[in-house]
């Protein structure tokens, strides 16, 4: 699913037709950055007391750890579109919608950390981020996204409110029941949902061509009557234009729409999966096709941006990226007796 | 018989599942992940390499449909061994579970049999919080049709599960995460001799780890490791603790748990699933109403407070019951009002 990259021109109309700026694109340069060093930090944290024997209830991030690396394109190229009224529902591994969706980068790695800071007070984790703020949630059940983001849509147009709903998920989810069943509601009610599959080619250790009768799960959003769009998940732009025909659909009452964004994780399913599964060539190959590079390298082309702006770019994302996980460690511990608190509103 | 150390559960089960495998061609392995991962905790590993991918199966991640295919599987002169990865997924796949592989042989009058083994992992105390870390076995125990195991030892987990692939019924078999022996994780059991031969365990016997005289501990999965660290250190304050392992949920060794109690008259149960309306309502029932006038004490129990498993470390070892609690609570009943003497 790579396409060729555009020539001058080629690009100058694609951003002119998405509506894209010199401004949009730098902000979306930088947010993939954040991401991407914020995801790295993370990484490396969870490593702490990990090594050489890996034990996941050990060091200072306990549990299991799924990671976007690679995928930032796809969040920062659906998200940028989208207000804080909007929501989003995420997946297992949310942390790059939750940041593209400007959730306080200090506030999540606190919650990673299971700190008192954290974005729910350390009852969540990784996995379980929940902001009302910017009204994001997410779910460690594949497959549990789809109907919660139609419910949000459904909502919405109920109240008369002009938001659109986003479910993230994975490929391997789209072979759930809930994708079908979601389908049938959101089409039948026209309700105001885009549904963005990151098809990174790999549901957990299973590869797509093990799970999959057909070539993409988008090929089924036309059984429901429900347009799709297939996009090169590496390239923002592409993830951007068609997220902002998906959007403007939604919020002018013509019903849902689904993205599948060829992606790749870079890393594992989780972090110290062996990943016996795939090549390191094949990891190799998509590594070429880095979204932050493939941008940075078209902001140049385009004469947007030199080497010195992007630099100063990805020193500003790191800078916060940093920040977020020193005020992650440096928060306290909740106190065990919140543990009984909360279970009813 | 020749035997060897095994440490943990997961190499049990997947050890008896090969040996059943290679002697009966109707069974097959299906579920997320159960080749490359052995089912993520291990309980199917090595089986794809040995039987190829004709026979252990990875599925879509569709939970209704392959409980359901497990049905008409079984219902059609199959064996299916299906994984449900963590219990916590069992929502996805449950009306396939409780109201068909349950009820079936039932509804039909006996025409169809439902030998189907579902190998799930249950447990938290490492951090993967609400969604990933619940037991729930009290669920499936609660719902007429499944027997409900839950293996302590490498032994047990062997010969459990061989017997619950020649049941004619559907088992679901809860090995819990801290029991597997995996590198990735915590381990709170022991290495042990486990027979190389393939040996079954009937169901519905409770087994006694530890025998003693001034309370009864009976506790399932992890619990009963932990009572039996416990038990030790009561054993220094010179309470001496008879220490019950459950295996079998459902059918259910009651006769063996009303004899302990009436030997130590106190009874502290010990579980790792929500405590309202679960395991321990029902063994503290069973025994009460068997053994009422050898109590000296009321019933105690431990078990997670009714609130979702927490992420957060100090707020999880607040909820989860350990080793420190089992001794408290276990030296309050030892010191509680005679009530019965």
């Amino acid at each position: 699913m790579w396409k060729p990259e555009p020539a001058l021109p080629d690009l100058h109309f694609l951003l002119d037709r998405a509506g894209l700026t010199r401004e949009a694109l730098l902000a979306q340069y930088r947010q993939m950055c954040l991401i991407r060093d914020f995801e790295e930090l993370i990484a490396e944290r969870y490593a702490i007391g990990k090594t050489p024997n890996f034990n996941m209830a050990a060091g200072p991030i306990r549990g299991e750890m799924h990671l976007a690396v690679g995928q930032e394109a796809v969040a920062v190229g659906v998200c940028s579109l989208l207000t804080d009224a909007d929501a989003v529902v995420s997946t297992h591994r949310p942390h790059h919608h939750a940041l593209a969706k400007g959730i306080d980068p200090g506030r999540l790695a606190a919650e990673i950390f299971g700190k008192n800071t954290g974005l729910c007070r350390g009852k969540g984790g990784h996995m379980h981020l929940f902001d009302a703020e910017k009204n994001f949630s997410c779910s460690g059940i594949v497959g549990a996204s789809y109907p919660q983001a139609a419910g949000a849509a459904f909502s919405f147009r109920a109240q008369g409110q002009p938001n659109v709903a986003v479910a993230f998920s994975g490929e391997g989810a789209a072979n759930h029941g809930t994708f079908s069943e979601t389908l049938t509601a959101a089409a039948l009610w026209q309700l105001p949902l885009v549904i963005v599959i990151e098809d990174n080619l790999y549901a957990d250790s299973t590869p797509k061509w093990a799970a999959l009768a057909s070539t993409h799960q988008s090929h089924r959003a036309q059984a429901y009557n429900v347009p799709a769009y297939l996009v090169d998940g590496m390239d923002v732009i592409d993830v951007y234009a068609a997220a902002k025909r998906a959007i403007e659909r939604a919020r002018a009452g013509h019903g849902p729409t689904v993205i599948e964004a060829v992606c790749y994780r870079y890393r594992g399913h989780f972090e110290g999966d062996g990943e016996d599964y795939r090549t390191r060539e094949e990891v190799e190959l998509w590594r070429t096709l880095d979204p932050i590079e493939r941008l940075g390298k078209r902001l140049i082309r385009l004469g947007w941006a030199d080497d010195a702006t992007l630099a100063e770019l990805r020193e500003e994302a790191a800078r916060d990226a940093a920040q977020a996980i020193a005020f992650a460690e440096e928060s306290p511990l909740p106190e065990q007796r919140e543990a009984l608190m909360g279970v009813f509103a | 018989m020749s035997a060897r150390t095994m440490k943990g559960i997961a190499f049990a089960i997947a050890e008896a599942i090969d040996q059943e495998m290679s002697g009966n061609p109707k069974v097959v392995v299906m579920g997320e992940d159960v080749t490359y991962w052995g089912a993520v905790f291990g309980f199917t590993m090595g089986l794809h390499q040995k039987y190829g991918r004709e026979r252990v199966i990875d599925t879509p991640i569709t939970e209704q449909t392959f409980m359901g295919m497990a049905v008409g599987a079984a219902a059609t002169g199959m064996h299916p061994v299906v994984s449900l990865m963590f219990v916590d997924f069992l929502g996805a796949g449950f009306d396939q579970m409780y109201n068909h592989m349950a009820k079936n042989h039932y509804m039909s009058g006996g025409q169809f049999a439902m030998p189907v083994t579902v190998l799930t992992a249950i447990g938290g105390g490492y951090g993967d919080a609400a969604q990933h870390s619940q037991v729930l076995y009290g669920l499936f125990a609660h719902v007429p049709g499944f027997k409900v195991v839950v293996p302590s030892t490498a032994y047990d987990a062997k010969g459990l599960t061989l017997t619950a692939l020649r049941d004619n019924n559907p088992v679901v078999i809860f090995g819990h995460k801290l029991l597997t022996g995996l590198p990735f994780l915590p381990f709170e059991g022991e290495e042990e001799t486990v027979p190389e031969e393939p040996y079954t365990i009937p169901f519905g016997q409770a087994a006694v780890r530890r025998e003693g005289s001034d309370l009864t501990i009976v506790a399932a999965g992890v619990m009963v490791p932990r009572s039996l660290r416990a038990a030790e250190r009561l054993a220094q304050d010179g309470i001496d603790a008879e220490v019950i392992d459950v295996r079998t949920l459902v059918p259910l060794d009651t006769d063996t748990l009303v004899a302990s109690a009436r030997k130590t008259g106190r009874v502290l149960i010990v579980d790792e699933d929500y405590q309202s309306y679960g395991m321990t309502g029902e063994l503290a029932f069973r025994i009460q109403a068997a053994a009422f006038d050898a109590l000296k004490a009321p019933i105690h129990r431990l078990a997670v407070p009714d609130v979702p498993i927490p992420f957060s470390e100090p707020l999880e070892s607040a909820v989860i019951p350990g080793v420190d609690r089992i001794v408290e609570e276990a030296r309050a009943l030892a010191g509680a009002q005679v009530t019965a003497d």
